[in-house]
Parts: C-alpha cells; structure tokens; sequence
C-alpha cells in the first residue's frame, strides 16, 4: 500500500509546485500583457487536482503505516497467500443495462422534450431498487 | 524449480473462506448457459465488456474513416463541390469528434484495459463488475447520441471536434445536433470517469500476491497512469461542457463577453481536458507496445523502473501543457507552456531508448505485432519531433491553424492509436478468441498501413509550410496545392484498403476452413495473461505460477533463464542467513 500512497501523494505535491509556480509567474507574466489580468482558471484546475492526489494519498498513507503489507505488497508472498474470498463479485445482472438506458433518455430529454422524463426516471428508478436488492444475494467469490 | 500453487479462491462457482458464500449467481457473464443478446446485455464478466467496448470503438473508428475518405476526395480538386460547406464541416467535425472521443480512448482504457488488465495483475475481475458494465453502456448511448445529429433538421454538429465558444453557442450553432454532441460528450465523460475509478481500484486491491506494483507490467502500469490523467482531466470537460449547454439554453453568459463571461475560459477548460486527453490517447499504446517488443526481441525490458517512471513523468508534464494550443490568444503564459512541452521530450526519448535498447542484439521476430511495434516508433517519432517544434512559439505563430499541425497531430494519433493498438490488437487476438490470425494477411495489412499513413501526412506538413489553413472546403487553384492534396488523398484510401485484409484476416480465423487454435501462449510472452487458457475461462485463472519477477510466466516456463528479482533474491539470503522472519517457498 505504501507505492501507491505514494504515487498519489506524489501528484499532490507535483501539482503543488506547478500550481505555485504557474500562480506567480503568471500572476506577474499576464498581469501587464493582458488587459484581462492573470489567468485564474489553470490556478483553480490544479488546485482540484492537487486534491485528487493528496485526499486519498494521504488516506492510502495513513492506512500503510497502521497494517501489515498484504501479500499483493510483498515481494516473497506465494499464491497460497491469496486463498480465500477475494472479493464479492455481483452476479451478472440486467441493472446497468436499465440505468444505462434511463440515463440516455434523460440526456436524450434534455434536445427532444421533457416527456421523456418520465420513462427515463421510471428506469432509473427500477434500476435504483434492481441493484439494491440484487447486491443483498450477490455471490462471493 | 518452481512449483505451481493452487490459488484455490478463483476456482468459479465455490465459495471460499469458511462460509462458502451465496454463489447462486457464481457464473457470471453467460458463461454457463446466457448466450447472444442476453449475455450482451447483462453480463458483468470483464472480458465481455471489454469485447462490447472493443467492438463498438471499432464501429466508430471505421465510420471516422469513412469521412476522412470523404473528406478526402473533397479536397482532391480546389474548388470541389463534392460536399457542400456544411456537409464538410460536420464530417470533419464528427470524424474528429468520433475518433478521439469514442475510438481512441474506448478502444484502450474501456477495451484492450478492460480484458487486459485483471489478467496481468492475476484479478477474477474488475473491482466494480456492474459500475463496469454501466461504463459500457453510458459509453455506447454517448456514441449514439452524437451519431444521432446526422438525423436531425439542422444535421451533425459541425464546428469542429474542440467545440469553441462562442462558435458553438446558440446564435453561430443552433439545432439539435449540437446539443446531442454536448450531451454525448458528458455521457462518455461519466463512462470515462467510472472505467478509471474501476482501473484504480483494481490494480491497487485485487493484485495476486507477489504482485507488486514493480513487478506490474508495463501496460497495467500505463493504464493505472492513464485511470489517474482520467480522474484529472474529465470531469474538467463533463463541467465545461454543462456551462456550455446552460449558455445556449438557460441563459447564462459564463462563455459570453456582452454577459461578462469569457470565451477564453472555455479554451481553458477544454484544454486542459485537451491536453492530457492527447496522453489519455497515447500512454495505453505505449504501453502495448511494452509488451509487445520484449515478447518478439526474446529479451527482458530493459529499463523496466526507467519506463514506470518516465510514464509518469509524460502524464504530469501533459497536466500542465495545456495552453500550448492557445499560444496564439495572446492570453496564455507563453514561456510556462513551451518550457514544459519541450520537457515532455526528455522522458518520452527515455522510453525511445529503452525500446531500441530491449531490441538491441534480440533475436527479433517479425510477426505481425512487431511490425506495427515498429511501425509505431517510426510513426510516433516523426510525429513527436514536430511536437517539439510546435511547442516553440515563434514555430506555432507561424505554423498555428495549418495543415503542418494536421499532418503532426495525425503522425501523432495514428503512430499511437492505429500502429499501436493494432499490434495490440494482434498481439492479443489469439488470447481473446483462441485463434491464431494469419500471418502473411497481417503483414499486408501492415505495409498497407505503413506506406498509406506517410503518403497521406507527408504532403500535409509541406501544405502546412505552404500556408494552406485546416478546416477549409476549397481552395484557390492557383497556389499549386493539388498535386499534393492528391498525394494525400492517396495515401489516406491506401490505409483505408489495408483494412480490408484485417476484415478477410478475422473472417477466415472464424469461418475459414484451416482455423488454428490458439495455444495458451503463442508467442512465449512473459505476463500473468498468458498462462491461461485461449480464450480465459470464467474468473480468468484455475491456477497461478510463483510471482517472482515481472515475467512470471516466462519464470514458469523457463525456469533455467528465469529473472533476477534483486530484491527478492536478496530477501532469500537474508532469510536463509536466518535474518529476519517469514518464509520463502520456492
């Protein structure tokens, strides 16, 4: 867990120094070139990606300092390591395809009338419950 | 000697750990009874989506070609009236449009990652299978809804494949096709968004022990990079392309000066999905081609960390590039964008070098995945030089809008996305379907594609030179531009006639008379995906080899010229010096 703690923490702080370095020299660069002063969206933009690396980096982080290394982290662990549940897989299922359908429509909606509203949500609606109670019986594997 | 381990808890159809699990539902996918459409339609098995994904891109890549073939013959003569202005714009709108946002992308991360990559890193599936499924189908509503334009009023949306405001704001584009456009692009935004959420989660929890991110291969390791430049730049579009639809229908004036917005806030956005999109395009097909040259040059990778790392590097110097399509607003940080484009240099001629160095003094085999292996060197190398000087912006003043930045972009996208994913393509088709392709077919479909591809760019960068602007219908007789046009034009039906042998190659593997099996690995590859069978059974592994190097498979079945894991080895002598504690069973 600690490479990939690391690999997120590392775009927080790669995009860190970019954003600061982007911030003041733009801010100095633009501020008498263009009669729009600096350009702040980059600024903003980075500023959501440093998140993206730092939020769960750090959580990966903390979580790499307070457990053993599983066997997927360990250079010496043998397959027989894995045995056991690995994970619960759902079976295969109708729900996406419905969810998938209802979302169209309500894009769809929004360029050939709000009609299609109601079968749209109708669909994700069913999905919604399709899913839920599908997951209460999905299978482990 | 290695010895084969049970891996017990990816047998289908049994629970294990204690409770034995509710597996009423344990054959996933159709493997065990759903056929035709139903299985298409419900299954959750992540090689099925990923066919459904492949299959669908393929569509789209053939209907992008089929207006770039048009568009072609257009311009073969000045003042054509093949298609008219209109028609034009929405067929080199929607060529672009189609190709990197529902061919280029799909074809890798929703497609070849998709099957892929669970089996590289020994997964029974992705993390998500259903969230996978769902990718899947926002992806395909998303092609359809942006083919749907052609069917409407006011046709296709046509004013180009960036999607400018104010040109695509309601007064300069009215009609439903543009919305149709805007709305697909946020209905495959969201597919993106959810296929990286699930290409994380999977490399990060459901690796197979010994597994460790440095002993990944390649391509997972450029699908993780490529999953994070996702999570980065797409829902920046999916948010630009809202404000979009709410200034052309709810009023807003977020890209409109008489409101107080900004149209350049729109080049902002979309650039900065723009740019890493380029690298969301090319890192996949890197990757592919990491597999591919080791697996035919007989020889380890070399340079394994230095590639990791360089992709990396590529992934966060692309995050910071995208102005450098703007160069010439006036507006952008000039002296920012170009130091940090040329920089994009240094680590993509490390991997250059690291792929002639795992070639140097191999026992290479021409097979057709090499070919295109190679051909993408070539094809990438040319394109990326041009980058280089584009990212110069003196060159880009000079050059911005013309046909030098066709020819370089498509140098760039088709060395990647056609050079490289249809080696992997071939590379993987055995593995996929449990056949052999014939060989000489494929390598007519290479050639095909190597002399077509340079007839086509080739003219262009001198018409680019020559001052002839992209985008435009006709043009003046007189400025000598058509004896090269027709050189293009050439070149481009010459890659549309290649594929014609990939259709009869793929025709006679299912429906010839001398269909070869495939074994489980036909070429002596060194990945986890090569030690099961062809095609993969339900939950992809019966058994696991010892993982012990990034080649395990190679390990396993050469055990006399297995790979030297340093760390590994050196965690065995300590261990066998009676330092430290656990156990090591080799």
């Amino acid at each position: 867990m600690k490479h990939e703690a690391k690999l997120l923490i590392g775009v927080g702080a790669f995009f860190s120094l970019t954003d600061i370095v982007y911030w003041f020299w733009g801010y100095h660069y633009l501020a008498g070139n263009n009669s729009a002063g600096p350009e702040q969206s980059g600024t903003v933009m980075l500023i959501g990606t440093v998140l993206l690396g730092l939020v769960p980096g750090s959580y990966y982080f903390w979580w790499s300092r307070h457990m053993r290394p599983r066997p997927e982290d360990r250079e010496d662990a043998t397959i027989a390591e894995g045995s056991g549940v690995i994970g619960a897989f759902p079976s295969s299922s109708i729900w996406p395809f419905v969810l998938g359908m209802g979302v169209f429509l309500i894009a769809l909606a929004a360029v050939f009338g709000i009609w299609l509203l109601v079968p749209a949500f109708s669909l994700v609606f069913s999905a919604a419950i399709g899913y839920t109670a599908e997951s209460r019986r999905g299978g482990q594997v | 000697m290695t010895l084969l381990q049970d891996r017990p808890a990816v047998t289908p159809g049994h629970g294990h750990g204690g409770d034995g699990g509710d597996d009423e539902h344990g054959d996933h996918g159709g493997h065990g009874g759903t056929r035709g459409i139903l299985l298409w339609l419900t299954s959750t098995d992540h090689k099925i989506i990923g066919l459904n994904y492949m299959i669908t891109s393929l569509v789209m890549f053939f209907l992008a070609g089929g207006m770039a073939l048009l568009i072609r013959v257009q311009l073969s003569s000045p003042q054509s009236s093949f298609l008219s202005y209109q028609t034009y714009n929405e067929l080199f709108t929607m060529h672009g449009s189609l190709m990197l946002y529902l061919f280029a992308g799909p074809f890798a991360f929703g497609g070849l990652a998709n099957f892929i990559v669970p089996l590289q890193v020994g997964a029974p599936d992705m993390a998500f299978p259903r969230l996978n499924a769902l990718s899947y189908w926002l992806y395909l509503s998303g092609a359809v809804t942006m083919m749907l334009g052609f069917f409407t009023a006011g046709g296709a949306a046509a004013f180009g494949w960036v999607g400018y405001a104010p040109l695509s704001n309601s007064i300069n584009s009215p009609g439903a096709g543009a919305d149709l456009w805007i709305l697909a692009l946020g209905l495959t935004g969201f597919s993106a968004i959810f296929t990286g959420v699930n290409l994380i989660t999977t490399i990060f929890y459901l690796r197979a022990p010994g597994m460790t991110m440095f002993r990944m291969p390649i391509f997972t390791w450029n699908m993780l990079v490529t999953a994070l430049l996702i999570l980065i730049a797409f829902p920046v579009l999916t948010a630009a392309m809202i404000m979009l639809f709410c200034d052309r229908h709810f009023g807003t004036h977020i890209y409109e000066v008489s409101g107080g917005g900004a149209p350049i806030l729109y080049q902002n956005l979309f650039w900065f999905f723009g740019h890493p999109e380029v690298y969301i395009l090319a890192l996949p097909y890197f990757g592919i081609v990491t597999e591919v040259i080791p697996a035919f040059a007989r020889k380890p990778l070399f340079g394994y960390k230095g590639m990791v790392f360089a992709t990396m590097s590529i992934a966060a110097l692309s995050t910071g590039v995208w102005a450098h399509h703007m160069f010439t607003t006036g507006t952008v940080l000039l002296p920012f964008f170009s130091l940090l484009s040329l920089l994009i240099a240094v680590p993509t001629g490390i991997k250059f070098f690291n792929w002639i160095g795992t070639m140097w003094r191999g026992q290479i085999e021409y097979k057709t995945p090499m070919l295109f292996a190679i051909g993408f060197l070539f094809a990438f190398l040319m394109g990326g030089l041009t980058g280089v000087m584009l990212a110069s912006p003196p060159i880009d003043f000079a050059t911005h809008d013309t046909y030098f930045v066709v020819a370089h972009f498509h140098q760039v996208l088709i060395g990647t996305t056609v050079f490289g994913g249809f080696a992997g393509f071939y590379f993987w088709y055995p593995k996929m379907f449990g056949r052999m392709l014939n060989e000489t077919l494929g390598k007519i479909h290479f050639w095909l594609l190597f002399i077509g591809f340079w007839g086509m760019t080739m003219p262009q960068y001198v018409l680019g030179l020559e001052g002839m602007p992209r985008r435009v219908a006709t043009y003046p007789a007189n400025l000598g531009w058509q004896g090269l046009n027709i050189a293009a034009s050439i070149g481009g039906w010459v890659i549309g006639l290649s594929f014609v042998f990939m259709f009869v190659n793929i025709g006679l593997s299912v429906w010839g008379k001398n269909i070869v099996k495939a074994p489980d690995n036909p070429w002596d590859a060194g990945g986890l995906e090569w030690f099961t069978s062809s095609p993969p059974s339900h939950h992809n592994f019966e058994r696991l080899p010892p993982i012990r190097s990034e080649r395990p498979v190679w390990d396993y079945y050469h055990p006399d010229h297995r790979s030297i894991d340093h760390v590994a080895e050196h965690r065995a002598h300590q261990l066998a010096a009676g330092v430290g504690s656990g156990s090591l069973k080799e």
